[in-house]
């Protein structure tokens, strides 16, 4: 068994996009194995692997860690991206709430009605430039830092990267009314952890497409669409 | 001003029942505003109160907290009820996870359209009984150990007896296939902080009723 992590879910973003790119942030390689069957699924299953029969799971330290927020806060916390103490660490995880709820409208963007698809469009826009970025415009700008807790770089800083970068395949011109976010991206995505994982090759899904989303829905028999907020 | 927390939110369970068991476990007395009309809510956005103009909102410690997941790490983290390590606090996410998805289903039931409440409620008893409980049934099992996680009273257990008894108000006999469930519901329930909180007069809220559901569609009115 390998030391790294290894990571299960389909080939695609959805759930364990974020953990990619923490990993990533981190330094940290890992393995991935892709979801592409049913069978493949219940194999898991019946394994036991899997705590409440869901992915993402990930292999790491011995463990086999099942929910997202429990698998990106163990790695937050291990490779120091949490914060030097308790308050840092209740920032960061606010904020982190902040971009998941954002985050969380596109994911399930590719798994709604046509019509719904629209509204929801509509409704990422909205959200990212009245609720959600102009918090962490204000954040970087009242204390003038480099990053968003404690004057270092955290699983906040590389959330609202992703966060960004997500909003922006919707709009491009999404950040136009915010200077200081958009210094901070050419900031986040120069570190070299991040770079790296910003180029070709790397570990990072492509935007989610029909055959992701058939995928997704095969191995989970999944054959609604979801309903938009 | 008090150094009580003080909890901003409707006079009903929804996002802040959960905040309420934890700090009631933890020993710790708070103090509640409930938001009765849009005016008031707006005010609060209006006046910088609400990071992401959404409440559960917990002022503690000088902080003006929201994110239901947050509040609740820091008040686990800051009275001991996170595990002594990273492994043990591992676990006590994956399980307090897990729950938390149980508690979505129960918590977006009173809002769900009249033809489909059957089936939302056949949806809770399922996942309760096929995906959650048989979880926690076997980790009791398997250790002997009278806490989930560490053998020691952590967040893992009061989300956990806090889902117990959400499930039981709409499915009765639940627990009927769970006895180390039965057992553990019993254990926390005479903890002397959670008992109190079981007492009539505590801040425990009830289930939410017409008039919860009707408070809420008006105060979050677009």
């Amino acid at each position: 068994m390998s030391a790294k992590p290894k990571l299960y879910y389909f080939n695609g973003r959805g759930k364990m996009e974020s953990i990619r790119w923490l990993l990533a942030a981190a330094g940290v390689e890992f393995e991935e194995e892709f979801l592409e069957s049913r069978d493949q699924y219940e194999k898991l299953l019946q394994g036991g692997s899997l705590l409440f029969q869901q992915v993402p799971m990930v292999e790491i330290d011995g463990m086999r860690m099942v929910q997202t927020r429990a698998i990106l806060s163990y790695i937050a916390a291990k490779y120091n991206l949490y914060g030097k103490d308790l308050k840092e660490r209740a920032l960061i995880d606010m904020y982190v709430g902040g971009t998941d709820d954002l985050m969380g409208f596109i994911m399930m963007f590719p798994f709604l009605s046509a019509e719904d698809k629209e509204k929801q469009h509509a409704l990422i826009v909205e959200r990212a430039t009245s609720r959600y970025f102009p918090v962490y415009e204000k954040v970087l700008k009242d204390h003038g830092q480099d990053f968003l807790v404690g004057n270092n770089f955290s699983w906040a800083d590389v959330h609202l990267l992703e966060a960004i970068l997500m909003v922006e395949e919707k709009k491009s011109d999404v950040l136009s009314g915010f200077p200081q976010l958009q210094a901070f991206k050419a900031r986040i995505s120069s570190i070299p952890a991040i770079k790296k994982f910003l180029e070709p090759g790397s570990q990072r899904k492509p935007v989610p497409d029909d055959k992701y989303v058939e995928t997704v829905r095969r191995v989970l028999r999944m054959y609604y669409d979801l309903k938009a907020n | 001003m008090s150094g009580k927390p003080r909890l901003t939110y409707l006079n009903g369970r929804g996002r802040m029942e959960s905040i309420r068991w934890l700090l009631a476990a933890a020993g710790v007395e708070f103090e509640e505003v409930y938001l009765e009309t849009k005016e008031q809510y707006d005010k609060l956005i209006k006046d910088g109160f609400l990071l992401f103009q959404q409440v559960p909102l917990v002022e503690i410690d000088g902080m003006k907290m929201v994110q239901t997941r947050a509040i609740m790490s820091y008040i686990a983290g800051k009275y001991n009820l996170y595990g002594k390590d990273l492994k043990e606090r591992a676990l006590i996410d994956m399980y307090v996870e897990g729950i938390s998805d149980l508690m979505q289903m129960i918590l977006m039931f009173p809002f769900s359209p009249p033809d489909a409440k059957e089936k939302n409620l056949e949806s809770i008893k399922e996942r309760a009984t096929n995906r959650y409980f048989p979880v926690f049934e076997k980790v009791l099992k398997q250790h002997g150990q009278d806490f989930l996680v560490g053998n020691k009273f952590s967040w893992a257990d009061v989300q956990l007896i806090e889902a117990i008894l959400a499930v039981e108000e709409k499915v009765p006999d639940v627990l009927s296939g769970f006895p180390q469930l039965q057992v553990f519901k019993t254990k926390m329930s005479k903890m002397p902080t959670i008992k109190k909180f079981l007492q009539p007069g505590s801040p425990r809220k009830p289930p939410p009723d017409a008039h919860y559901v009707e408070t809420v569609l008006k105060v979050f009115k677009k």
